[in-house]
């Protein structure tokens, strides 16, 4: 179900924990099954976490699928619902939006065509709103697929940054 | 010791202690719900909040441990308002249905409330709803808009069922309790969730909506089905058994019953029930008058043994009777001159019963035994043939048991083991020699026993190394050990073992009364409390060499003997089968030929001796379905009717001290064998061979009509297991219909590969009613593609 690379990776990870405490390793193993899915998925729902994956990668640490079905429910970065190519994660708390960052997401919304939640037609973009992501110094700022953070998103770099995407 | 004062009572307790358990200790009721003595502190309702002197807010007492000097006060009105705070917001969500709802009155959040709540909400908002899950056959979990998310349940499947199988997803208000996506709750003892619900988010499926719980009335009484003996609290209502509940009992069962325990009494009011009694002429079955139908057995054993003498004559009882009645039908079977009477049916290894020297039990109390330091369980599937016990060996593991396996499947226990030797039948009495051999080697100790056949492996090595550790082991052999054709070898090694490391050495009986069965002298070469009597024949020997005559007590031999299909031929074979009966199944009135209505446990006085020799006796608590009559006054009746002395009772407890003047029942359990020679020379590679172990809601008739029990899992027709191995050997791939043959019989059903099995073995569930035409739980086998 996931690449022996991923799987490399996830061993690597149960290998940081002591030997009663590989429970710990749940995060970092959806994260990065998580990441292969939407480095591979072609669809929208491909590109998401389901029963199968967090079932598999319980079953890969060895612990209770339920178990990991709990973190990858608790944590709101984990997709569980059908995600497009590119996640922007728009920051909207105080301090980004005193520096214009729910500008900044309304301006993606209007260029993408979508509101604040949705996933475009063609699956390629996703537009959320996210909370503090503690870099408030260079609000407004938002997340793209979780990994990278751009900052100073005035709707010049937006612009800069989704042609980059095309 | 800490000096503390709670609500200015002074008391003295251990350091560690938490503030809830000092109150507890104290006779101080500090309401509660996530707290649970026997699961981990989650102080997640916060219910418990109480006020200490110095701390500068409300701590909740279930986590807050105890300190010198501690000052707590849980009813003053900083404490009151914390917990009437906290009761508005768990009522905030909750639907207060406690009209429809099935745990209205005996409702933890519903008490609570009437003493922290108020009389009315300030909350106008909508109230979130939850949809419901389906956790399966037993426990329900239709209203999830009730779950406060006290978690309890959770912490249950984690921490006592070993797996946690239920989970609290999402975050917030958004949180939900549930089964992973799909998947029912199976765990075997799964139904102490509902118990530990506090409000009426899970409740009892097979229950629910049948009655409120102030209209049942509770008796005590003791579980009829494994040999821990469980206590239970029946509730009956209008002389119907309505559920089953624990009697707390920290010594057995704890606070826990197995769901075998707490579903089994649909089966009770089963529609195979019988309620007359019946006889068989002309190839057909008519219900008839009691006086008629004991006339007809008392002429047809005095036919037979007129025609072909008393030793035609086999009594075949269950242990799953009370003591008294099998004391009883031993008395009737030895006073009419016949010694042919057994109560271990699915044991093959007739040697055992003449070399016994004793009543085979545990060795020592079930707590002694949780207290072992090591622990070797030699062929049993614990899970499925004691459930508390093995949940009970798991937290022993998790306080630092080392739990030692020898098996013939490499079962989930959910538990760490810290060696294993996982192999065929045919090679069990083998791995328990290499371990005999191994620990004889580490005490340098001379054996009696021929080991030369034994090379030890590194696992058996571990194995002893781990008993020879401590003087605190123990060594036990299960239900498979026990079915198994080489229990006495089995047994003599155990013996060996026992001696030569020091080690305690038992068996888990494996009926709720195969204790009481051999004090009670149902056993073909001892009488009541070990009395010298003439030996007959086990029940193996009854039924591998035919008899003309048969009286079964509580007995259906296609599922409760070792081998079905010989046990069902020997029963058409013979002229009369007399019938003791709480249900007219299909089996019995094939083969039967008289049917007497006999109660179940829930409707006579009896008594169970439990596996560590503890006999608890009970009254009955509703009475006997229809003319079903308690078997000990049929069985009395019949002595009357044969003309045979002593079967005056008057009362089940007659009948009990009677058996008990005999002596002591504590000095006549003895797992010593006469005779200790034992062949343990490993097996030359021979064909397949069957692990057929009895599933979990098969073992008794009484489980076996729960329709509830039925409709789970662990009650699935049985797929034939085989190992990877063997599958590729074979061509077979899992979901592939096969044909097992065995004897006579062929049996289609869907084979799966288990890396669990070693090679060689083919794992073929008994008892079942589709594989109860298959002969011996431990015989060769032969699979073909079907």
């Amino acid at each position: 179900m996931l690449s022996a690379e991923s799987l490399a990776k996830i061993d690597r990870e149960l290998a940081k924990y002591p030997a009663d405490q590989f429970r710990s390793a749940a995060m970092s193993a959806l994260r990065i099954a998580l990441t292969e899915r939407r480095d591979t998925g072609a669809t929208p729902a491909e590109r998401c976490l389901n029963a199968d994956v967090i079932e598999f990668v319980a079953n890969y640490i060895g612990i209770p699928p339920v178990a990991a079905y709990e973190v990858a429910t608790f944590y709101n970065m984990y997709d569980m619902k059908p995600v497009g190519k590119y996640k922007i994660t728009v920051c909207t708390n105080l301090p980004c939006a005193l520096q214009g960052g729910v500008n900044a997401a309304q301006y993606i919304s209007g260029k993408l065509g979508i509101a604040l939640g949705e996933t475009s037609a063609d699956g390629k973009y996703t537009l959320l709103e996210g909370e503090c992501m503690g870099a408030c110094g260079d609000a407004p700022v938002l997340l793209l697929n979780n990994h990278k953070m751009c900052s100073f998103m005035t709707p010049e770099a937006i612009d800069k940054k989704l042609a980059e995407l095309e | 010791m800490l000096e503390i004062e709670i609500d200015g009572k002074k008391l003295t307790v251990n350091q560690g202690s938490t503030i809830i358990d000092a109150a507890h200790t104290a006779g101080t009721y500090i309401p509660h719900f996530c707290y649970h003595k026997k699961l981990s502190i989650a102080a997640n309702c916060r219910m418990c909040l109480v006020e200490v002197e110095k701390a500068p807010k409300p701590l909740p007492a279930c986590a807050t441990p105890v300190t010198d000097g501690m000052k707590v006060h849980t009813a003053s009105p900083l404490a009151k308002k914390a917990q009437q705070g906290v009761m508005e917001f768990l009522l905030i969500n909750h639907p207060l249905d406690c009209p429809i709802c099935d745990q209205g009155g005996e409702c933890q959040l519903q008490d609570l409330a009437v003493g922290y709540g108020n009389s009315g909400s300030r909350y106008q908002e909508e109230k979130r709803v939850v949809v419901g899950k389906d956790m399966g056959p037993l426990v329900s979990a239709e209203e999830m808009s009730r779950c406060i998310h006290c978690t309890r349940c959770v912490r249950f499947t984690d921490e006592i069922g070993g797996f946690q199988e239920i989970g609290m997803a999402n975050r917030s208000e958004f949180s939900e309790i549930m089964p992973y996506l799909g998947k029912t709750v199976n765990s075997e003892i799964s139904g102490n969730v509902i118990d530990l619900c506090p409000v009426g988010a899970l409740t009892s499926k097979p229950f629910r909506y049948s009655t409120r719980a102030w209209e049942l009335s509770r008796r005590k009484s003791v579980s009829p089905h494994d040999g821990l003996g469980a206590n239970l609290i029946v509730q009956v209502k209008q002389n119907e058994v309505m559920r089953v509940l624990p009697l707390e009992n920290e010594a057995i069962n704890e606070c826990w019953l197995a769901d075998r325990d707490r579903f089994s009494y649909e089966g009770l009011n089963s529609a195979e029930r019988l309620h007359k009694p019946m006889i068989k002429f002309d190839g057909k079955w008519h219900e008839t008058d009691w006086q008629t139908a004991l006339e007809y057995v008392v002429k047809g054993l005095n036919g037979v043994s007129a025609d072909h003498g008393k030793d035609a004559i086999g009594f075949l009882t269950s242990p799953h009777s009370t003591t008294e009645e099998l004391y009883l039908a031993q008395k009737l079977a030895r006073s009419f001159g016949v010694n042919n009477i057994d109560a271990a049916l699915r044991r093959s290894d007739s040697r055992v019963a003449a070399a016994q020297q004793g009543a085979l039990w545990l060795g020592a109390s079930i707590t002694e035994l949780a207290a072992a330091k090591s622990l070797l369980v030699v062929g049993s599937s614990q899970r499925q043939e004691q459930p508390l016990l093995a949940s009970r060996i798991r937290q022993s593991v998790k306080k630092g048991t080392q739990l030692n396996v020898i098996h013939v499947a490499d079962d989930e226990l959910f538990t760490t083991l810290h060696a294993k030797l996982i192999v065929s039948p045919a090679a069990l009495v083998n791995a328990l020699a290499q371990v005999l051999k191994a620990a004889v080697s580490i005490k340098g100790v001379e054996s009696t026993l021929d080991l030369s056949a034994a090379n030890v492996g590194e696992q058996a090595q571990a194995i002893a190394a781990s008993l020879c550790a401590t003087d605190n082991a123990a060594v036990i052999l299960g239900n498979v050990a026990q079915h198994h054709p080489a229990f006495s070898e089995l047994l003599a090694l155990a013996q060996e073992l026992s001696r030569v490391t020091g080690a305690r050495f038992g068996i888990t009986a494996e009926a709720a009364n195969s204790v009481g069965a051999d004090v009670a002298g149902a056993n073909p070469a001892r009488g009541p409390l070990g009395a010298s009597v003439t030996a007959g024949l086990s029940a193996a020997a009854m039924l591998a060499e035919p008899r003309k005559a048969y009286f079964l007590l509580n007995t259906e031999v296609e599922a409760d003997t070792y081998n079905g299909q010989q046990a069902v031929a020997a029963m058409k074979q013979a002229a009369t089968v007399i019938a003791l009966t709480a249900y007219k199944g299909a089996g019995l009135l094939d083969y039967a030929d008289v049917l007497l209505p006999v109660a179940p446990f829930s409707e006579t006085a009896g008594s169970f001796v439990n596996m560590e020799g503890k006999l608890q006796s009970f009254n009955g608590v509703v009475r006997p379905q229809g003319e079903a009559r308690p078997a000990w006054k049929v069985l009395r009746v019949l002595g009357n009717m044969l003309s045979l002395d002593g079967f005056e009772q008057n009362s089940a407890e007659d009948v009990r001290a009677e058996l008990l003047a005999k002596g002591d029942i504590a000095a006549k359990l003895n797992n010593a064998l006469a005779t200790t020679a034992a062949n343990v020379a490993a097996p030359a590679a021979a064909g397949l061979v069957r692990v057929g172990e009895v599933p979990l809601y098969h073992a008794d008739p009484i489980c076996r009509r729960a329709p509830s029990l039925q409709q789970t899992e662990a009650a699935a027709t049985p797929v034939v297991r085989v190992s990877p191995a063997d599958a590729a050997r074979l061509g077979l791939n899992d979901g592939d219909t096969v044909v097992v043959e065995q004897g006579s019989a062929s049996v289609s059903l869907q084979v799966r590969a288990d890396k669990a099995l070693a090679e060689g073995v083919v794992r073929v569930a008994a008892a079942h009613p589709a594989t109860q035409a298959l002969a011996g739980m431990f015989e060769p086998i032969q699979i073909k593609r079907g």
